[in-house]
C-alpha cells in the first residue's frame, strides 16, 4: 500500500491525523512502562556489585539517549522548515524542544541519583553528564530565543538556524568534553561493568521503547495545539468540530 | 579576489573609527575584564598556589563574559540607524561585510583583553612561560568567540533583553574554545606540550573562519526580513 | 549523613522515590500542560468563531 507522504505534510491533514495516532502511541507507551517497570523491578535479579540501585538505569540510559536524539530530530525538522520553507516541519521542532529538554533535565536527575550511591556524589564531572548538561543549554537557548521572537515566521527561522548551529557543535563539544575530562583523569562511570542480565536487557529496551512512545505521543499532542494556534484564521480550524461545539 | 580585499578593509576601517569616536564603550569591556579577574582572589582567598592553579580558568572566563558583553554593540548601532539594511541590499557579498565586522569587533574587544593578560596573569602569580601560552590561546580563541557570538547578536536583532538571551544561546557553543584554551596553560605548568591544544585552537578558529561570516549573514537576512 | 544510613537501608525506596517518581511527575506535568494548552487554543478559537458570528448578524 503506497502512502502519500506528502498529503501528510499539509498541516491540514497532518493534524487529524495526529489526532488519531496520539490514543494508540499513548496507550501501548503505558501498556510498556507498565511491562518494563514490572521486568526491571520484579523479574531482574539484584546486581552482583551495584546492589538494587542500578535499576536507577532503566530509566536513566532511555532518557539520555532520548534526549539526545531528540535534538538531532529537531535540528533535522528545524532545517527541512528552514530549507524547504515548510510550515509543518517548523511546527513540530519547536513542539519537539520542550520534550527534548525535559528528557535531558531526567538524564541529569536520575543520573545524579545513582551516582550518590555509587561515587558518593551527587554530581561528577564525568564526560557524559557535563554533555548532557551543555545538552539542556542548548535546548533551553532554542526554547528562549524562539519564545523571544514575536513573529512566529521569524522565530521559526532564527530558532533553526540555532539548531543547525548547535547540532554542528554538538560533535565538537562531545570531544572536548572528553578530552577536557581525561586530561584532568576525572572519574569515568562505566555503564557495562558487569554482564547485563538477560531481563536486564529486555527491561532496558521495553523502556526504551516505552520513552519513545510516550514522546511521540506528547509531541503530537503539542503540535496539535501549535497548528490550531497558527492556523487560526483559516477556514479548515473554523470547520473543525471541536472548534464548534 | 582583489577587491573583496578591499571591501573587507574598507569595513575594518569604518568600524574601527566608529569605535575610537565612542571610546568608552572600548574602555568598558575591558574594565570589566580587569574588573572580574581581579574578584576572584576576593572571592577565594589569597593563596597563591590555588590562585596560580585557577588562573587561566579565571582569565578565560573573563574574557568569555567580557566578549558576550560587547557583543550586543556589533550590529544594534547599524542596525538602528538603518546602515544594515543598506548593507543587505549592497551588491557586494554580505558574507564578507560581516567578516569585516567580526575583525573589527575583534580588534576593539578582544585583542585588548589579550594585550591586558600578562598584567592579571602577574596578579595570579603565573610564569612568564604560562603567561605566553596563556596569551598565545587567548590570540587563537578570542577571535572565535567574536565570531560564534556574531552569530547570536544577528539572531536577536532588535529582540527586548537581547543581551541575555544573546549570553543563553552563544556561550554553551563556547565551551569547546574554553576547554583547549585552559588546556593548553594547563598543559605548560604541568610540562607537557601544548602544541595539540593549540593547534586544537588553530582548528576551530579556521572552522569558525570559514562558516561563520555565511552563518551570520543568513541570520541577519532571517532577523531583518 | 544520616541519608547516605537511610539510602543503603532502603535501596528501592530510595530508587523509586527519587528516580522513577520525580520522572513519572515530568511527566505528568507535561502532558498536564499540554493538556492545558489545548483547552487555552480551543477556547481563544471558540472566541474568535462567536466574535465573529456576532459580527455577521
Amino acid at each position: 500500500m503506497a502512502i502519500n507522504w506528502f498529503k501528510y505534510s499539509a498541516p491540514t491533514t497532518f493534524y487529524p491525523l495526529a489526532g488519531k495516532l496520539i490514543p494508540w502511541f499513548a496507550v501501548s507507551a503505558a501498556i510498556l512502562f507498565a511491562a518494563g517497570l514490572y521486568i526491571g523491578f520484579v523479574v531482574a535479579p539484584a546486581d552482583a556489585t551495584q546492589g538494587e540501585f542500578y535499576r536507577i538505569i532503566f530509566i536513566h540510559v532511555p532518557a539520555s539517549i532520548i534526549s539526545m536524539f531528540l535534538y538531532l530530530v529537531m535540528a533535522g525538522y528545524a532545517a527541512l522548515g528552514l530549507i524547504f520553507n515548510t510550515r509543518l516541519s517548523s511546527m513540530m521542532a519547536s513542539a519537539v524542544a520542550p520534550t527534548g529538554a525535559l528528557f535531558a533535565f531526567i538524564s541529569l536527575w536520575t543520573g545524579a541519583l545513582w551516582g550518590k550511591p555509587m561515587w558518593g556524589a551527587w554530581w561528577v564531572w564525568d564526560a557524559r553528564m557535563t554533555s548532557e548538561l551543555i545538552l539542556l543549554f542548548l535546548y533551553l537557548g532554542f526554547i528562549a530565543l524562539h519564545a523571544s521572537i514575536e513573529d512566529p515566521r521569524r522565530a521559526d527561522r532564527a530558532a533553526a538556524l540555532l539548531a543547525i548551529v548547535g547540532s554542528v557543535n554538538v560533535p565538537i563539544i562531545y570531544f572536548s568534553v572528553k578530552w577536557w575530562n581525561t586530561l584532568h583523569q576525572g572519574s569515568t562511570i562505566k555503564y557495562s561493568g558487569t554482564s547485563m542480565h538477560i531481563a536486564m536487557q529486555q527491561a532496558m529496551f521495553i523502556m526504551m521503547a516505552a520513552c519513545w512512545l510516550y514522546a511521540i505521543a506528547i509531541t503530537l499532542m503539542r503540535v496539535r495545539s501549535i497548528i490550531l494556534e497558527r492556523e487560526r484564521n483559516s477556514k479548515w480550524v473554523a470547520q473543525l468540530i471541536e472548534v464548534k461545539s | 579576489m582583489n577587491k573583496l580585499t578591499q571591501l573587507l578593509i574598507l569595513i575594518v576601517r569604518r568600524d574601527l573609527v566608529l569605535a575610537m569616536r565612542r571610546r568608552a564603550d572600548v574602555l568598558t569591556t575591558l574594565i570589566f575584564f580587569v574588573m572580574v579577574v581581579s574578584l576572584f582572589p576576593l572571592g577565594v582567598g589569597p593563596e597563591m598556589d590555588m590562585l596560580r592553579k585557577m588562573a587561566p580558568g579565571v582569565l578565560w572566563v573573563a574574557a568569555l563574559l567580557a566578549s558576550m558583553l560587547s557583543l550586543g554593540r556589533l550590529f544594534s548601532a547599524d542596525y538602528l540607524d538603518g546602515t544594515l539594511e543598506q548593507m543587505l541590499l549592497a551588491p557586494q557579498s554580505l558574507s564578507v561585510l560581516v567578516l569585516g565586522k567580526m575583525i573589527s569587533h575583534w580588534m576593539v574587544s578582544g585583542l585588548p583583553l589579550v594585550l591586558m593578560t600578562p598584567v592579571l596573569g602577574l596578579q595570579f602569580d603565573m610564569s612568564v612561560q604560562a603567561i605566553g601560552v596563556l596569551m598565545l590561546s587567548l590570540l587563537l580563541g578570542t577571535p572565535i568567540l567574536s565570531m560564534v557570538g556574531a552569530i547570536g547578536a544577528a539572531l536577536t536583532l532588535g529582540l527586548r533583553g537581547g543581551g541575555v538571551l544573546l549570553s543563553l544561546l552563544v556561550l554553551p557553543l563556547c565551551i569547546p574554545v574554553l576547554i583547549f584554551g585552559t588546556g593548553a596553560v594547563q598543559a605548560v605548568s604541568g610540562g607537557l606540550s601544548v602544541s595539540s591544544h593549540l593547534s586544537l585552537l588553530g582548528a576551530l578558529l579556521v572552522l569558525a573562519l570559514a562558516f561563520t561570516p555565511w552563518v551570520t549573514a543568513q541570520a541577519l537576512r532571517i532577523s531583518m526580513e | 549523613m544520616s541519608l547516605d544510613i537511610w539510602m543503603r537501608e532502603n535501596p528501592l525506596t530510595y530508587v523509586w522515590i527519587g528516580s522513577y517518581a520525580v520522572a513519572f511527575l515530568v511527566f505528568a506535568i507535561e502532558i498536564f500542560m499540554v493538556i492545558h494548552k489545548r483547552k487555552i487554543t480551543l477556547d481563544q478559537l471558540r472566541m474568535m468563531r462567536e466574535a465573529d458570528e456576532s459580527k455577521e448578524e
